[in-house]
């Protein structure tokens, strides 16, 4: 079947491969897709580069919304593992639950995740910011580079394990910290930026609720003196 | 990788239909486990102490029968399909199953139990539940899995689920890592193995903590302390269902449940098909947390 849609329309994946519904979203150079019975199915509007919009009605499988670039993605239901994963730049929304590695190894964009995310959620994350409404699961973080995690609800054990320059933001508490993180003040310029981050994500919380969490410095051997000589 | 599956019926009039229930569910993981596949179904109706077993084609399982009959003075009914029989056994099956394993090394006993009947082979898991009529059995709750082989060779033996004891069985997507040290713990406690599967010893785990007197909570508490590994679990006992993650949780699990049912699957997809899936309520199972249904009467000692 030979997807005929140009910016815009219904890709029913009941009878639509998912192959040939992400042929059509990365061909599409702008508009407002709708994806129908996602069923779970894994690797849905995957590899997007242009600034369209698309929304998965329900559940999605693995990988939904990865290595996105400028597009803005929601997905009106639960997403599974590694959910926005490698995205580079734009937006990609959960309005559910996220399962294990949310955002891993995300370079830029926002990825919003409305409910919970579980384990590993922002692991080894390079840039990308990460707003989740609910909880995170244990190993949040995990060896994250840059970018902000920002967690309404409360964070699993080993939270920031291996951490080194991204910042974590906790609201709730924190079960256990992982090696190397540790809590560090709030300054006016993180008050501003989780004031910034939320109202993008669409959410309400007071940023004087929040915790910072980031890097010791002790583990990754870099030093700040040396800054200057890189 | 492997795929696990299972349903549990919480409304009696779904109870004709738990096969075709399952059948898409199994179906939807096979990219999971390609290689080989296998069910356990707990019959609804009156109790018939049942041994499943399986054998080489031409295995003559009257003779098998003849022989349990000598052996424990137990009137036995065949019901053969494909390579396996189901023998219908009126006395007690612990001494039943103990003797077929040892005067017939060419025969696995896949279960024993009142209600619990389990079918394995390797090969397509679609073919496996056509060869087995999966899509047109009835029955309370069953469990499936669907088996990508990393550590051991394809073979039946290697299919899951995996039962000892009464009406207990196991599919488990993972690896243990301290399963010699505890199946010689379990054997020397009495738990007869069949298989060298790390899997079978954590069916062997469960099925002592419950003839020890556990509940299937307190086996599965137990299972937390001693299994080390990777594991998905998915249990079944004579009525209930029950899932289990260990603290890294590497391996998948979603579970969703309605008024009418409890399923669990490796992915979501799998539970997509079910009725009424639209109101589910569907969440991942926490890490190292036991999540159980029924099953809370103790098992039989046997």
């Amino acid at each position: 079947m030979t997807m005929t849609l140009t910016n815009t329309g219904l890709i029913d994946l009941a009878d639509t491969t998912v192959r040939e519904a992400n042929a059509t979203l990365q061909a599409a150079t702008e508009g407002a897709f709708t994806l129908a019975n996602p069923g779970g199915k894994h690797a849905l509007a995957c590899g997007l580069q242009h600034p369209v919009s698309v929304t998965i009605k329900g559940h999605c499988g693995y990988y939904a919304g990865g290595m996105n670039k400028l597009a803005e993605i929601t997905i009106e239901g639960n997403a599974g593992t590694g959910v926005a994963e490698n995205i580079m730049s734009g937006t990609v929304r959960v309005t559910g639950d996220a399962s294990q590695s949310a955002g891993a190894t995300g370079h830029g964009g926002l990825v919003v995740i409305e409910g919970n995310a579980s384990a590993r959620c922002g692991i080894s994350m390079k840039g990308v910011d990460i707003v989740v409404g609910g909880n995170v699961g244990h190993m949040s973080a995990f060896m994250a580079q840059a970018g902000n995690l920002v967690v309404l609800g409360d964070a699993g054990p080993d939270l920031g394990d291996s951490i080194y320059e991204a910042r974590i933001f906790v609201r709730g508490s924190v079960a256990r910290l992982g090696t190397d993180c540790v809590e560090k003040e709030m300054r006016p310029e993180h008050l501003e930026f989780l004031a910034d981050i939320l109202t993008r994500a669409g959410m309400e919380a007071d940023p004087t609720e929040f915790r910072r969490y980031g890097s010791a410095r002790q583990l990754y051997h870099f030093k700040i003196d040396n800054a200057g000589a890189y | 990788m492997c795929g696990i599956v299972g349903l549990f019926l919480k409304d009696p009039a779904l109870q004709p239909r738990l096969g075709a229930l399952m059948a898409p569910m199994l179906a939807e993981m096979t990219e999971r486990g390609p290689d080989s596949a296998g069910f356990a179904i707990y019959r609804d109706g009156a109790p018939h102490p049942t041994l499943s077993c399986l054998g080489p084609l031409g295995t003559d399982w009257q003779a098998v029968a003849a022989s349990l009959t000598q052996a424990t003075g137990a009137a036995v009914e065949v019901e053969t399909i494909a390579d396996h029989a189901l023998l219908r056994v009126s006395g007690e099956l612990r001494a039943a199953r103990a003797h077929l394993i040892e005067t017939f090394p060419q025969v696995t006993v896949t279960a024993s139990g009142e209600a619990i009947e389990i079918f394995k082979g390797i090969g397509d898991p679609m073919e496996v539940a056509r060869t087995f009529n999966l899509e047109s059995r009835s029955g309370t709750h069953g469990i499936a899995h669907t088996r990508m082989a990393t550590e051991s060779a394809v073979t039946i033996s290697g299919s899951h689920p995996f039962s000892t004891g009464p009406d207990t069985c196991l599919v488990h997507n993972g690896s243990l890592s301290n399963h010699h040290l505890l199946r010689a713990f379990l054997e020397a406690r009495g738990e007869r193995l069949q298989t060298e599967n790390d899997s079978e010893v954590a069916a062997a785990f469960l099925s002592w903590r419950m003839r020890e007197g556990d509940s299937l909570k307190q086996a599965l508490h137990a299972a937390l302390n001693r299994l080390d590994g990777f594991y998905t679990l998915t249990i079944g006992t004579r009525d209930g269902f029950a899932v289990l993650r260990d603290p890294i949780a590497c391996k998948p699990a979603v579970l969703a449940e309605t008024d009418q049912w409890v399923a669990m699957a490796s992915e979501f997809r799998a539970i997509a098909p079910l009725p009424g899936v639209e109101n589910a309520r569907i969440w991942e199972p926490e890490p190292g947390v036991v999540y159980s249904w029924g099953g809370e009467a103790k098992a039989v000692a046997a």
